[in-house]
């Protein structure tokens, strides 16, 4: 236990490591991680690509003739808008998980090393239970008849219980809460890692306190929260399960969509060719976060 | 050291190892679709041990299918998915003549338009789609699609999370073929679900009984034994077939290709069709079956009650789901419209 959090410290590889040894023996050593990643990883989404060019006969099977139907398909406004809807709602995930992970994490970096180890612990343990059935506890908290709405309405707070589960407000807390301990490890290594001296020295050369965190603090743990955003972002946009459960399947999110294409509508072609569009979105958009903030070797 | 590798070692031999010359059977099905019961009162009787698999929808079936799952021995898929599973090539042909029981089948249920003749598939249960109501809170007296596009409902209606299902309720109303391929038609019912849309609270295939018992929803679009089930911890709860009619369907047995004890599958088969099986399952399950030799164990008011047994006039505006085809794909575009709006 003693170790848990130099064990979140060293975890944080560095690509850069890797380069610097670009000799055969790094090759060598990473032979296994190679081909899992082939394995795993580039071939079944080769499997992906080839499915989304593919025809489908009505019944649902590939037949191997190119066509871009699927492409086209998803050129439409409806589409768009599915998007559109799920961009946003990641991005606001995001910027909800920094503003709650930041103050925590450093709180965490800078209490006494005996109770860090127990509120990091802490911050770990929900992952022991299955994200499934958290959301499903989420659930028996908020619907009308929950915990929340009878403690409210015992204390006289409310007369009626109010609508929570089943809202786009319902999705967000849940997308929050699923995503928070991913942008909270990244800042809080970043944080630890930051030199007390520095910050001695801003004051010592006469900073206020809020000089020295935008002027020296944030821009050195700034990667912490680059990777924490990549952490959290990317998956975010993809959910489906948290806007099925706790927002009723009322809005369709494009991780829906595509989820659906591969089990309801039994249109695994056009469920391809929508994860392929996603997948260039978001390799696009890395390459320009990538640039706009200056950020070499974290990815 | 040395010892505990040994040891370590003979036992993970020892779970390879068949326990003694016992048959087994492997089952994929539906969760809490057959009574434990039964399955006790198989393995009594043919001495085969039975090895129960759950899935949660056709689709999941469909795709392990697929994906190559083998040692299945028995599967129960839904009607609509059988023909896809037979053009696929992952059925293999039932011997009729090793299941004598068959002749109890109610010919209503045998040559269906999804596999004619049965040559891959036998009846299992049927069931309809409809109503779900919470009387404490439903005063008036249901019986119409309508109920679901009532105001005064407004947040206290659950729909399945089904495309075609929905639909169907839709072009119901309108007086409509659920199968219907009239694009108009499938528009103006794309166009009605979007008016239902802001009363509905979750569109939901899975919780049915949970949201209905819980009183979470006083109206439930969902399948008979759902509700039935719901109605059973909770007795405000009846269930209602709309005069309209609805979506009724049927699951039937199945056996993969590649299923490792074809035999005790037949004999599994034959035992469910056995008239005093067949009606246990409908008393524990709530879903009717379609076996005539059943009727005289089932209790009178099981027998009667037209939740579980539609009567026949009701039966006559039923429809099984067929596969669109080509069509599919503008269902599901309609179906996306309705969840952007």
């Amino acid at each position: 236990m003693a170790t848990l959090h130099e064990l979140t410290r060293q975890g944080a590889l560095h690509v850069s490591d890797v380069k610097r040894h670009k000799g055969l023996r790094a090759h060598v050593l990473l032979l296994p991680a190679y081909l899992w990643l082939g394995l795993f990883f580039l071939f079944p989404l080769l499997i992906v690509v080839y499915y989304s060019f593919t025809e489908r006969t009505p019944l649902g099977d590939s037949i191997p003739v190119f066509t871009l139907e699927h492409y086209a398909r998803l050129w439409d406004p409806l589409y768009a808008r599915i998007l559109w809807r799920s961009l946003w709602l990641a991005v606001a995930t995001t910027l909800i998980t920094i503003l709650l992970a930041y103050p925590f994490a450093y709180a965490l970096a800078r209490t006494p090393k005996r109770w860090k180890n127990l509120l990091l612990l802490l911050s770990v343990i929900p992952f022991w239970t299955n994200f499934l059935i958290r959301t499903y506890a989420w659930m028996v908290i908020l619907r009308s008849n929950g915990l929340l709405n009878t403690a409210l309405m015992s204390l006289g707070v409310i007369e009626y219980p109010l609508s929570l589960l089943y809202t786009p407000g319902a999705v967000l807390l849940g997308l929050v809460y699923g995503f928070l301990p991913f942008m909270i490890l990244p800042i809080y290594v970043a944080i630890e890692r930051l030199e007390p001296s520095l910050l001695e020295a801003s004051a010592d050369l006469g900073a206020k306190p809020w000089q020295t965190f935008l002027r020296v603090t944030l821009p050195l743990t700034a990667p912490g929260i680059a990777a924490g955003v990549l952490l959290v972002f990317v998956p975010a946009l993809g959910m489906f399960v948290i806007p099925d459960l706790m927002g009723g399947a009322k809005v369709s999110l494009i991780g829906n969509l595509i989820q659906n294409q591969f089990l309801g509508a039994r249109n695994w072609q056009f469920g391809s060719a929508a994860s392929v569009v996603l997948m260039a979105l978001v390799i696009v958009g890395l390459r320009l976060y990538k640039r706009f903030f200056k950020m070499e070797g974290v990815f | 050291m040395k010892k505990l590798v040994w040891l370590v070692l003979a036992g993970l031999l020892l779970a390879f190892v068949p326990a003694g010359a016992q048959q087994v059977l492997n089952i994929y099905n539906w969760a809490e679709y057959i009574p434990d019961d039964v399955i006790r009162d198989f393995q009594r009787e043919y001495g085969i041990r039975v090895i129960y698999n759950v899935y949660s929808n056709n689709e999941e079936l469909h795709a392990r299918l697929r994906a190559g799952a083998t040692g299945y021995d028995l599967i129960f898929p839904s009607d609509y998915i059988v023909p896809v599973l037979v053009e696929e090539g992952l059925l293999q042909e039932i011997p009729h003549e090793a299941i004598p029981n068959l002749a109890y089948v109610d010919e209503q249920f045998l040559d269906p338009p999804f596999d004619p003749g049965n040559r891959y598939t036998v009846p299992y249960l049927w069931g309809t789609t409809g109503i779900g109501v919470n009387t404490r809170f439903v005063k008036e007296e249901i019986d119409s699609w309508e109920a679901l596009w009532d105001p005064k409902y407004r947040g206290r209606i659950a729909m399945l999370n089904d495309p075609r299902e929905v639909f169907a309720v839709a072009l119901k109303l309108l007086g409509y073929s659920a199968n219907t391929r009239d694009l108009e038609a499938l528009q103006e019912a794309r166009d009605l679900l979007i008016e239902q849309k802001p009363l509905v609270l979750t569109y939901d295939s899975d919780n049915t009984n949970h949201l209905l018992a819980a009183g979470e929803v006083w109206l439930a679009h969902g399948y008979s034994g759902d509700v039935l089930m719901a109605a059973d911890v909770n007795p405000d709860i009846v269930y209602v077939v709309p005069k309209e009619g609805g979506i009724m369907w049927m699951d039937v047995m199945a056996i993969p290709k590649g299923a490792r004890n074809v035999d005790a599958a037949l004999k599994f088969i034959d035992f469910i069709l056995r008239p005093d099986v067949s009606a246990r399952l409908t008393q524990v399950i709530h879903y009717p079956n379609p076996n005539r030799g059943a009727h005289e164990y089932l209790d009178p008011e099981v027998l009667s009650d037209p939740a579980i047994y539609p009567p026949q006039d009701v039966m006559e505006r039923m429809e099984w789901i067929e596969d669109l085809g080509e069509l599919a794909p503008v269902v599901d575009r309609l179906w996306t419209e309705v969840k952007v709006e």
